[in-house]
């Protein structure tokens, strides 16, 4: 092990803590099992935003060692995984057999542990729901250094659902079998429509998901005036082999993710700034005119950032943040009050989502809920701060909640306000981890 | 811990009456809950500092410190670190002094290179050693363009002040890899206790505007901060004038 300083995707509040990479489970639950003061926490490929796979002074574990994918069931449409394994080489893997991951983010490039600790959701969610729902099992070592398999109804499914969207911190998820999809191809039949305001593309998209596996808007929060919030809604289908052109229909199950190139760490601040947004912003708006039934790959559809590598830098060194909430139906002012405020106070943002979720899980941490989630992403400048407090009063008010996977500068109240079930995951936690070997960054700032 | 937007939950003052610590201090109180902690000598002005802080909602406590007493800061950083980590630490205390008898007096230019170089490296060095233990921090160390070039109207102050600069600078770097920053804070004349009495020079500032200045650099992890921002145009200049012309200047 040696000192290492880490951050989180948005590249914001370093710390440094001692990094053990191994493949060895043997030697990871050694290092549980002589935990300090400061404890341990287990990191994948670090794309959190904050500082949930950091531990300063502390231990932090390399999970991307373990990287074998042990067993794939074409019939039974399941994968038996180590936790370190990416959902990229994971795909790549299951496509052949005609299999796909049930929940994808926006980037493939997190672990199959880091999506059980998040859980994570994508554009499916209305569908699948979040990537707990589809654990069947997982091993957890947990603090005394001992390994237990649970599973979702089993007689520790209360520790299963803590470990989901638990943030690591009721012990490192070493292993997983999860439930799989059949698909015939590797293509989506999109549907795109190009709308002119916020309020319409709200109306819009809140009917018709049901018809469409996939679902998600961005949005301008840029550009002012009556095209406040314009956007782009797209809607997809798996396609059939019949749907796809006949050039592709030889290899239906291509998977088309090139990255073609990665960004060098030589971006000065602010090369986000007004301007470059509202160019951004113009672009990507004019290029996704109104279509329906076009067929598109992986990368054009699901994951347009994997193309380029460490695509984070371009935000400069001072890093920058993701504002992620969700708040229930009916909550649709919280939604407009927040892209008018984002534009009053200048604040650019251009990576900006609307989606609407489907029911959530058992998972007490678990961040999904029925209604809308909004997601924009800030670099780190003045007023930032003052604009995210105001916003959390209203996400809370109306009884929604953050993404602890996003999160890099909230209150201990905050998250207590917006998950009412803190208390009850707490409980769980402490039986199994009463000396709180687990323990992060994040679980410090937030006295989780 | 300290979050993505430079918001600390803990404060650590060396020098617990400095104006602009204590500006510094009430700044982030303001914003988000805060534990203080004060280091310095027991007196009145320190009561006033605690109960100031306090009517801003912080929890304040206090650690007794003596600069001079170099012996003694590593058992006082000690107790400062006892209630918790701690995300930012502003070293703040030093001396003015008069600058013209305190070069003709022995007594005195002594005193004021231990308070204002060798306490800050005293002070440096041990809280490096704590720091990196937590993993994290910030520093941040208040310098003065006094020490970017020094001027012979009051190069005793000066050359201190270049002293502790160049240590806290460097000392910066070689905790670079480690997650912990430094931040020189290079203030120009700021109307505080200190300066009571003397004439305000052009670019005057209050400790409440390099207060802002401060949480702003210490957010985005500057090494270097010149308060208000043209001093670095002006000391630029100042630096390159040869020592002929400079000397004749009305300063």
């Amino acid at each position: 092990m040696k000192p290492e300083k880490l951050t989180g995707w948005g590249r914001t509040a370093p710390t440094s803590a001692q990094v053990l990479h191994t493949a060895d489970v043997r030697e990871i639950a050694a290092a549980v099992r002589a935990a300090g003061p400061r404890g341990v926490i287990a990191r994948g490929l670090g794309r959190s935003y904050g500082d949930p796979a950091q531990n300063a002074g502390g231990v932090v574990i390399d999970m991307t060692g373990l990287s074998r994918i042990h067993t794939v069931d074409a019939e039974a449409a399941t994968v038996d995984v180590d936790a370190g394994v990416s959902l990229d080489t994971l795909m790549r893997a299951l496509l052949p057999f005609g299999l796909w991951l049930p929940v994808l983010p926006g980037t493939r490039q997190v672990t199959v542990g880091g999506a059980i600790g998040s859980d994570i959701h994508g554009k499916a969610h209305h569908v699948e729901g979040s990537f707990g729902n589809h654990v069947r099992s997982l091993d957890l070592l947990t603090a005394d250094g001992e390994v237990t398999t649970l599973t979702p109804d089993g007689p520790d499914a209360d520790l299963f659902w803590a470990t989901v969207g638990g943030m690591g911190l009721t012990g490192i998820v070493l292993r997983a079998t999860l439930a799989l999809n059949h698909v015939e191809t590797a293509y989506f039949l999109v549907d795109t429509e190009q709308i002119g305001n916020l309020d319409d593309l709200m109306a819009r998209q809140s009917v018709g998901d049901e018809s469409y596996a996939e679902s998600v808007s961005w949005f301008d929060a840029v550009t002012t005036g009556p095209h406040l919030g314009r956007g782009i809604l797209t809607r997809a289908n798996h396609a059939r082999v019949e749907d796809l052109p006949a050039r592709s229909r030889g290899n239906p199950l291509r998977f088309e993710a090139p990255q073609l190139l990665t960004v060098p760490d030589v971006f000065p601040p602010g090369m986000l700034n007004k301007l470059t947004g509202r160019i951004f912003s113009e672009l990507w708006y004019r290029k996704s005119p109104t279509r329906a039934g076009a067929v598109q790959n992986i990368t054009q559809f699901l994951h347009p950032l994997d193309i380029v590598g460490e695509w984070n830098r371009g935000y400069g060194p001072h890093g920058f943040l993701q504002y992620q909430f969700a708040v229930p139906f009916g909550a649709e002012d919280v939604i407009r009050h927040t892209v008018h405020r984002a534009v009053e106070t200048g604040q650019v943002s251009v990576l900006n989502v609307l989606k609407r979720f489907g029911p959530g899980n058992r998972a007490p941490l678990s961040f999904p809920m029925p209604g809308w989630t909004l997601c924009l992403d800030f670099p780190v400048r003045k007023g930032v701060h003052e604009l995210c407090e105001e916003l959390d009063e209203l996400v809370l008010r109306a009884g929604g909640r953050h993404y602890l996977a996003k999160e890099s500068r909230a209150t201990p109240s905050v998250v207590e306000r917006g998950y009412p079930r803190l208390d009850e995951w707490r409980k769980v936690r402490a039986s199994v981890d009463p000396q709180g070997v687990f323990a992060s960054d994040m679980s410090r700032r937030l006295s989780l | 811990m300290i979050d993505a937007v430079g918001n600390p939950q803990s404060l650590l003052l060396l020098g617990g009456t400095s104006e602009i610590g204590l500006a510094v201090a009430r700044l982030y109180a303001r914003r988000r809950p805060l534990r203080v902690v004060l280091a310095g000598r027991q007196s009145a002005r320190l009561d006033e500092a605690v109960a100031d802080l306090r009517s801003v909602g912080a929890t304040v406590s206090t650690v007794e410190f003596d600069a001079l007493d170099t012996a003694s800061h590593p058992a006082v950083l000690d107790k400062a670190f006892s209630d918790g980590d701690i995300d930012v630490t502003v070293v703040a205390f030093g001396l003015l002094g008069d600058a013209e008898e305190v070069w003709q007096d022995h007594a005195k230019a002594v005193e004021l290179a231990r308070v204002n170089y060798t306490a800050p490296v005293s002070v440096g060095v041990a809280l490096a050693e704590r720091l990196r233990k937590q993993g994290h921090g910030r520093i941040v160390a208040l310098s003065s363009v006094a020490g970017e070039r020094v001027r012979r109207a009051n190069f005793m102050y000066g050359s201190t002040k270049a002293g502790m600069d160049g240590f806290y600078l460097g000392l910066g770097e070689a905790l670079r890899g480690e997650g912990i920053s430094v931040t020189v804070v290079r203030p120009g004349f700021v109307k505080t206790k200190m300066t009571e009495g003397m004439k305000p020079t052009p670019l005057a500032t209050t400790a409440e505007a390099v207060a802002e200045d401060v949480v702003a650099a210490v957010a985005k992890r500057r090494e270097l901060v010149w308060t208000p921002a043209p001093w670095r145009i002006v000391m630029s200049v100042f630096r390159h004038i040869p020592r002929p012309i400079f000397r004749k200047l009305p300063f």
